[in-house]
């Protein structure tokens, strides 16, 4: 249990990294949702179902799906940087 | 060449069977028409051991409901006033960037031809849609019995009115003015029902009708009719939201 929690911040702070430091915007999207992901099986790991449902709707499913759909209208989702 | 398209063809395939047998022991282990649905053993005990007042006076297996929309029924229309105001600013400001974007539609066409979402994601938003809604409008449904409610629900619902129209590129399959109706309509109902509970002489939003048994569809009062409103507007809500994020919003207004 405590292992498994470990492991999930581990991911979330990989994620949260690689979307400062990632050169690609998308990239930086998708570890976002990434983390939200991990945060929401923390949440799911420290009973809190509520919680848990919320930020993997919002955080990991819309949050991303608005910012990537952003990154099309602004065309940015194809160059490098 | 004809092993690879034979690989090509098989991989799908692979992937809905292995799909299928992961969700078939969770689909297999759900509780469908169980009556008494009481999730959380440790809040409950929680909530009878330290509050017990709280369950009986609401009546709502999910003790969070009963605090999210009984005893703090306010703050929660003010949330729904939030999202309203953001909802609404993003969308004002997303169409007058429409007027620009109209000037620029040849070249969004031609950024339109060049991002092909593809045949996989298109199949996956026809079979993924009426999985979604059914989600959603169980999460909203049961959001009185087990974790979750009309803002996640709500969500779900959105994203799955709004998923087959974006696979398809078109963004336009949603009309603006049934959206706005269904979110104006869900908005005034839920204070109507606050206010009704004002005029029988209560505070604002406390919940009105039968209480039923703990744990039934049909439980603590006026929550769950509370929760329906609130997960038909902010479906509605972001639903609308997502069209004007449609990358050809332009061609639709």
């Amino acid at each position: 249990m405590t292992l498994i929690a470990l492991l999930l911040v581990l991911v979330m702070v990989v994620a949260a990294v690689t979307a400062l430091l990632s050169r690609s915007h998308l990239t930086a999207v998708v570890s976002t949702s990434l983390l939200s992901l991990a945060l929401t099986l923390l949440f799911v790991l420290l009973k809190a179902p509520d919680v848990a449902m919320t930020e993997g709707v919002v955080g990991a499913g819309l949050g991303s799906l608005i910012l990537a759909m952003a990154l099309s209208r602004l065309a940015l989702n194809r160059g490098e940087d | 060449m004809s092993d690879l398209v034979k690989r090509v063809e098989w991989t799908p395939l692979l992937f809905s069977v292995g799909l299928g047998c992961l969700l078939l022991p969770l689909f297999l282990a759900l509780p469908f028409g169980n009556s008494p649905m009481v999730a959380g053993e440790m809040i409950q005990q929680a909530a009878q051991g330290v509050q017990g007042a709280v369950v009986d006076s609401v009546g709502a297996a999910n003790l969070v409901t009963s605090v999210v929309l009984a005893y703090r029924g306010l703050d929660t229309l003010g949330e729904l006033a939030i999202l309203f105001a953001a909802a609404t600013g993003a969308g004002m400001v997303l169409q007058s960037g429409s007027a620009a974007l109209h000037q620029n539609t040849k070249m969004h066409k031609h950024i339109d031809s060049e991002i092909n979402l593809g045949e996989l994601f298109d199949s996956a938003a026809t079979m993924l849609t009426p999985l979604l809604l059914l989600v959603g409008v169980y999460i909203i449904l049961h959001g009185h019995l087990t974790p979750g409610g009309g803002f996640q629900g709500g969500v779900v619902v959105a994203v799955a009115l709004f998923l087959p129209s974006w696979a398809r590129n078109g963004g336009g399959q949603l009309s603006h003015k049934v959206i706005s109706r269904i979110e104006g309509g869900a908005g005034a109902s839920f204070i109507v029902i606050g206010l009704v509970a004002l005029w029988q002489g209560d505070p604002f939003l406390t919940p009105w009708l039968a209480q039923g048994e703990l744990g039934e569809l049909f439980s603590a009062g006026t929550l769950p009719l509370l929760y329906l409103m609130v997960g038909l507007k902010v479906g509605a809500e972001l639903a609308a939201l997502l069209k004007y994020l449609a990358i050809d919003e332009q061609v639709q207004s």
